[in-house]
């Protein structure tokens, strides 16, 4: 049965060794050598010069990441409590702009936002003074929360489905009003939602380059950007973008670390698979 | 034997009310499951309401547990109209059917949680914890996590949890139904000691029948929504009001007579002596006679012959069937038989008990087909749980 097992798990074993562990060893190569090949510590050192892009990506990534749970963690509830053939119906829903291709959306908010946009054309067209929206910070966490926030919904979802009813109950037989089953019994028995989902939502907003580059202009440079930059863009240096990443890398696990005090395990390996 | 009957009603009714059910009408998705139903419990009392699944005494219990909103009618506690009063508001605590204990909190908090609630000090919450830890013998697993307790220890502090909130009514919906014979017999022999020493009421739901009659001072049987009986466990057992109660407790030989006249009953094709009267002359009537009150008897020594047909050995005692002419009655008897046996079997005045006829006479039939029903019995309670389960959640 073991060695099966095992036999079963090869074709996974190496493709991961292919396109995860060697990768990674390549990138850490790159950090850690300059352009000829030779040991230095330069580009780490140099990352810090960047500490104001890693600041602001940190910040719109958890702003982002608060919105999708303040927004989503009602609306699991609201979908949890419907009869079975709602709950599919909404839950496709929720999956259904994750049907259409990522750029395509982020094109989409950016004629939605633009300053002859849609949004302005209407506002205009009933006497309101048009808002300045695209390229600011606020586009950027819109464009997040937009993009991500079925990954917080999906396991919070889940994991409310899962909560015993008859615990609920017992919560109210024994005193409890329904804020305060909400706060002891129904946010306790969430906490893997809670985690898995902020992790999903937190980590690729982090690293995002896209949204940044559509909808916030050149003033809102994420950590996405500055390695993007590095490898395709005009300031070609893949050792310091292999920094970058490695200290990004590291941010989040610490990032991670924090999250999973609030729960015992479950959710640290989803975090680590998502890296 | 209604003096008897009267007797123990005027008892209790000396006692105080402490639920009182009036009217409750309660429907599932336009399926109704209690019309205008009625019941009071009484201060301090073991009440034990009866039935297979599904016949609605799980929603009696939900109903005063205040999970249930009936349709109609009122749910008094004492004098005070609770009808309205959501579930965290009653003083009434319910222990659930699976435990419902609280995952992520363990023992010690499960049962401190209804004390925090209600903002208590952590002295006094420790002193109880420990109290309520002894009374149901779990001292030493206040730090337990809940995953680590057997089914049995999980009910305990599901008790525990109950009883540290001091309700004036406990609710147990099926407690002992997860748990092995052995640990069941046990737990019954707990609750009933503690629900003595605390005094509190029980309102207890089952749908075993000798779980019922041990434990309970009144026991309620239900059917389709409907009291068939409310009465002491030997008023149950040994008056049944009717052939269903007759039925569901215990075993019985249910037979069509006709009363003669008071204290003469025609049944089997001959006419017998009994203790019942006030049926009028030449009424039909349902008799029943416990397969434990049968004397098997030489054939020539009485009225009633037959041939035996089965045998199975229950331990204490053989389990006789007996074919006299076409109806197969079921005796219970210390001495063995071989099947193909003519026997006798005798009756004194005192095993025979007179019923009015009914809506279940002539359901139940004899112990022909007795395996067969048996398992037709099983199939159809099985089901009727997971219809009750799925109405369960809905709510």
């Amino acid at each position: 049965m073991k060695s099966d097992s095992k036999l079963l798990s090869a074709p996974y074993t190496v493709w991961m060794t292919i396109f995860i562990v060697v990768p990674m060893l390549l990138v850490g190569y790159f950090a850690f050598t300059d352009k000829a090949g030779c040991f230095t510590m330069e580009n780490i050192l140099s990352v810090g010069q960047y500490s104001n892009v890693f600041l602001r990506s940190i910040w719109l990534g958890a702003v982002a990441t608060a919105i999708s749970l303040g927004l989503g963690y009602p609306f699991a509830m609201i979908i949890a409590k419907m009869n079975a053939k709602r709950q599919n119906v909404m839950v496709m829903l929720v999956m259904l702009p994750m049907w259409m291709n990522f750029l395509l959306r982020t094109y989409a908010w950016m004629t939605l936002l633009e300053d002859s946009g849609l949004i302005n054309s209407a506002l205009a067209a009933i006497g309101l003074p048009r808002v300045h929206m695209i390229n600011t910070a606020g586009a950027v966490v819109l464009g997040m929360v937009y993009n991500y926030i079925p990954y917080m919904i999906l396991p919070l979802y889940s994991v409310l489905t899962k909560i015993d009813r008859s615990v609920i109950e017992a919560a109210q037989d024994l005193g409890a009003g329904s804020m305060q089953v909400f706060l002891k019994v129904v946010v306790p028995l969430s906490m893997p939602g809670i985690i898995s989902g902020v992790t999903m939502v937190f980590v690729p907003a982090v690293s995002t380059f896209i949204i940044s580059k559509m909808l916030g202009g050149g003033g809102n440079l994420l950590i996405g950007d500055l390695i993007d930059m590095q490898f395709l863009g005009s300031a070609y240096n893949p050792n310091l973008g292999s920094a970058v990443s490695l200290v990004l890398m590291v941010i989040i696990l610490i990032c991670m670390g924090i999250m999973n005090q609030f729960d015992d395990g479950e959710a640290g390996e989803k975090g680590g698979m998502l890296l | 034997m209604a003096p008897r009957g009267a007797a123990t009603k005027e008892m209790q009714e000396l006692k105080n009310t402490i639920i009182s059910l009036k009217d409750i009408t309660v429907s599932y998705d336009g399926e109704q499951v209690l019309g205008g139903f009625n019941l009071d419990i009484h201060d301090g009392e073991f009440v034990t309401l009866l039935g297979s699944s599904g016949c609605g005494k799980t929603t009696v219990l939900r109903t005063i547990a205040g999970f249930i909103r009936p349709d109609a009618g009122n749910v008094f506690f004492y004098d005070k109209n609770i009808t309205e009063l959501p579930p965290h508001k009653r003083e009434v605590n319910t222990i659930f059917q699976k435990y419902a204990l609280f995952p992520h909190l363990n023992v010690y908090e499960n049962i401190a949680f209804g004390m925090r609630l209600k903002r208590r000090g952590e002295k006094e919450i420790r002193q109880t914890v420990q109290e309520m830890l002894a009374m149901v013998n779990l001292t030493g697993y206040a730090h337990r996590g809940i995953g680590q307790l057997s089914g049995g220890q999980q009910q305990r502090v599901a008790i525990a949890r109950a009883l540290a909130n001091e309700p004036k009514v406990l609710l147990l919906d099926e407690p002992l139904g997860a748990l092995d014979l052995k640990l069941r017999k046990d737990m019954q022999a707990e609750l009933k000691k503690i629900q003595q020493c605390t005094g509190i009421t029980f309102v207890f739901v089952t749908h075993d029948q000798e779980e019922a009659l041990s434990m309970s001072d009144t026991v309620v049987v239900m059917d389709g929504g409907v009291i068939q009986q409310i009465g002491s466990p030997t008023d149950i057992y040994n008056e049944p009001k009717n052939a269903f109660v007759a039925d569901f407790i215990g075993e019985s030989n249910i037979l069509d007579g006709i009363m003669l006249e008071d204290y003469s009953v025609k049944f089997a094709g001959h006419s017998f002596r009994c203790l019942d009267g006030g049926f009028g002359r030449n009424t039909p009537v349902d008799v029943v006679i416990r397969p434990e009150d049968i004397k098997v008897v030489e054939p020539d020594s009485t009225r009633i012959v037959g041939d035996v047909t089965a045998v199975t050995f229950k331990g204490v005692h053989y389990e006789i069937i007996v074919d006299v002419a076409g109806f197969k009655w079921m005796i219970q008897s210390t001495e063995c038989r071989q099947v193909g046996d003519h026997i006798g079997l005798a009756l004194t005045p005192n095993d025979i008990h007179v019923m009015h006829k009914s809506e279940y006479s002539g359901v139940f039939g004899d112990y022909s087909t007795f395996s067969d029903e048996m398992e037709e019995d099983i199939t159809a309670s099985e089901e009727a749980n997971v219809r009750e389960e799925g109405d369960g959640n809905e709510i």
